[in-house]
């Protein structure tokens, strides 16, 4: 006997359990099944870009901090370059070589919530969480050795980082560097061949590779769908010409790439830290800047791999002391434009894997 | 390392096929007329040697006496980039042609240049606010809105 | 989940839905220009205290602050110093609070961890409203008390206290989790001196 159904409108709503953050999904659903999709955002915007047309360029940065609020190292240093780019201001190599160490921590620290997050969406309540934040909490520790802050550092300044680094710094990150490869191992055991996590998550949700490269993802989104294409290596900004690690790369496109991409990348990271402890100069952290920066009028665009994708900052200058143009180039925002194509077809509780796996982060799609 | 196209070179290969759709060049830009925007997008999407598939960002500045918008190309085999600008004149009700139909990473962008700037993109499947809430008067990245 | 059911016809309009919110949206912000006073019953000198009921008022007044249980509210960064508190090394179940509720009918806290904008306004009081009395509000961070650094934003409202009563500020950006840990603790105090004469059966 056919039973007589239609399609029912759900609001997954701006309010929900996973930490994403404040995004509304308006699905339609046909039994479990999601036949339609409407993302709405904007649920935080806060206007950063027209607030920053009225501050410094100095006075920007804590701005940048804010947009993706789980890697506000990569948001600094992207600001921090697009500026040096347009006011032509160089930066002293023991500089660059803290902003790589700082960068790449940052990436590790980002991942670790990112892939947290997405188990607590496929169902494991709260241990994989816990157990990232407790390596989370060791990283958050170095950081607030260096700077002070635990979220939102403002440790990037235009000519270099603001202050050099204690002396416990480096022995600290010694211990990390040993004990972090041993921590992902563990992560590894326990959930790469896990049977729920490859029933829920491989093939689930899949981004062909030409659709990746017409919707313009960037970051780990792009590279599981099979792209090898990594800022660092592609066009390298700071000293990562000095450095040798790998890209690595999916090939399905679905959540499980997604997933093992990022927990290759932080070992990668790790690799990273370690040439750059054993290279690190001295010399002075900051060049001579003034405290009004007064770029010549023209424009630039700074971008580098930041852990959510490419994140770039275009800033048009009329020489005067703040930008007249500041735009955010959002890699959360611009990955999600795929993002119901990805879930058709899939009941709902896939959906909320799906989008769980993209890691977003609000504050950088609303800015 | 991306190598940045030099745009003189570009225009001219632009010029040869579509006469009279560029407005000027520089070593690091191309300005292009908005009638011609989508048949040169086309063109610098399909061309061998060029292939540009990858929108990196759309970006609007408004400058008083018209609105400029930026478009960064890249391509991901031969790792070259370029900047096309368009610029539209008049503040009321300004209008382009929307790219969405060659780069889908166009789609939130334009929203998002509509939402704020008040710049319509004809051809958009989805031209609706983005950030704002239905019912928000002005645009607020304008330089007159305060 | 928490999902917020509308049912509707299978050919709804999503222009009309965005017509309807963007109203929704608008009205309320022409009611807040004003911000709600907080609630300071507890500062009452002359309440009468019958002997009969202090007793059982410390009673209650324990068993509410011991068990607080936080309901869903993640906006922006703030959220994250909430979570890391929730987690193993700042410890919030040893007050009581380990399990965040992701619906609002069975929680009575709610922590305001992000900035507000007017767009997220209606929905925050909706939350507000569905959770049962007794209820306590929290205000973290600088963007919670009064906008933060986003104050002269279009679009942040300048503080939730423009769309519910707080009744604690933790001042910090973001507050750090021995903060907002010093924040429930005071708030515990704060509950331990209420007395259902004056605050009524809720």
């Amino acid at each position: 006997m056919a039973i007589k159904t239609e399609p029912f409108v759900v609001n997954i709503g701006p309010v929900h359990p996973s930490t994403h953050g404040v995004f509304r999904m308006r699905t339609t659903l046909d039994g479990e099944v999601v036949v339609d999709m409407e993302p709405v955002i904007g649920y935080l915007h806060r206007g950063i870009e027209k607030l920053a047309e009225g501050r410094t360029y100095t006075q920007n940065i804590p701005f940048t901090d804010r947009l993706d609020y789980l890697a506000s190292m990569s948001n600094n240093l992207a600001y921090v370059l697009a500026v040096e780019k347009l006011a032509g201001i160089p930066v002293p190599e023991r500089a660059e070589y803290l902003r790589v160490i700082m960068a790449e921590l940052q990436r590790i620290a980002s991942h670790l919530i990112g892939v947290g997050a997405f188990l607590n969406d496929c169902g494991a309540f709260m241990t994989p969480i816990l157990y990232m934040i407790r390596e989370r909490e060791k990283i958050l520790d170095l950081f607030e050795m260096v700077c002070g802050q635990r979220l939102t550092y403002n440790y990037m300044r235009i000519g270099g980082v603001s202050q050099d680094i204690p002396e416990e710094f480096l022995p600290a990150l010694d211990k990390f560097v040993k004990v972090m490869p041993g921590y992902i191992d563990e992560y590894d055991q326990l959930l790469a061949e896990n049977e729920i996590l490859l029933a829920r998550a491989k093939g689930v949700g899949i981004l062909p590779r030409e659709l990746a490269i017409n919707i313009s993802a960037s970051g780990p989104v792009l590279r599981a769908s099979g792209v090898k294409w990594d800022i660092r290596k592609a066009d390298p900004y700071s000293v990562y010409e000095r450095f040798q690690f790998d890209i690595p790369t999916g090939s399905a496109g679905d959540c499980y790439d997604r997933y093992r991409v990022r927990i290759e990348e932080m070992r990668q990271s790790v690799r990273i830290i370690k040439q750059a402890m054993e290279q690190l100069p001295q010399g002075e952290v900051r060049s001579e800047v003034p405290h009004l920066i007064h770029p010549p009028v023209g424009e630039a665009y700074g971008h580098i791999e930041a852990p959510k994708g490419e994140l770039g900052f275009y800033l048009v200058s009329d020489n005067s002391i703040a930008p007249y143009r500041f735009h955010i180039r959002a890699p959360s925002l611009i990955n999600l434009t795929a993002l119901r194509e990805m879930m058709i077809g899939w009941k709902v509780a896939d959906a909320i894997v799906i989008f769980g796996s993209i890691d977003i982060c609000m504050g950088e799609v609303d800015r | 390392m991306t190598v940045a196209l030099s745009g003189e070179e570009i225009a001219r290969q632009i010029e040869e096929h579509f006469p009279g759709s560029i407005v000027e060049s520089s070593q690091d830009t191309v300005l292009v007329k908005s009638e011609s925007l989508l048949k040169v997008a086309a063109f610098l999407k399909d061309t061998p040697n060029l292939d540009f598939d990858y929108l990196t960002s759309i970006t609007a500045v408004d400058y008083y006496d018209y609105f400029e918008v930026i478009y960064q190309l890249t391509s991901l085999q031969h790792n070259h980039s370029l900047v096309v600008k368009t610029r539209c004149y008049g503040r009321d009700n300004p209008t382009l042609p929307s790219v969405v139909g060659l780069w889908r990473g166009a789609d939130f962008q334009e929203r998002e240049i509509y939402d704020l700037m008040g710049i319509r993109f004809e051809g958009h499947p989805n031209l609706k606010h983005i950030f704002l809430w239905d019912g928000f008067k002005g645009h607020p990245l304008r330089k007159d809105y305060l | 989940m928490a999902f917020v059911f509308r049912v509707m016809s299978t050919n709804y309009s999503k222009t009309e839905l965005d017509k309807a919110e963007g109203r929704a949206v608008e009205l309320l912000k022409e009611r807040s220009q004003q911000p709600i006073p907080d609630p300071d019953k507890w500062l009452d000198e002359e309440l009468k205290r019958n002997i009969l009921l202090t007793s059982v008022d410390a009673m209650l007044n324990w068993s509410r602050r011991s068990s607080l249980w936080p309901v869903v509210c993640f906006p922006a960064c703030c959220a994250f110093e909430f979570i890391t508190t929730a987690a193993s090394r700042f410890d919030i179940s040893r007050f009581g609070m380990e399990i965040i509720r992701a619906s609002p009918r069975q929680a009575d806290l709610m922590i305001t961890a992000g900035t507000l904008t007017w767009k997220m306004a209606p929905q925050v009081r909706r939350i507000y409203d569905q959770m049962p009395e007794p209820k306590w509000v929290i205000a973290m961070g600088a963007c919670a008390i009064s906008g933060g650094t986003f104050v002269q934003s279009y679009s942040v409202v300048p503080g939730y206290n423009r769309i519910i009563p707080v009744d604690v500020y933790i001042p910090g950006c973001p507050p750090r989790p021995e903060a907002l840990l010093y924040g429930i603790g005071m708030l515990q105090k704060k509950i331990s001196k209420r007395s259902i004469i004056t605050e009524g059966r809720g």
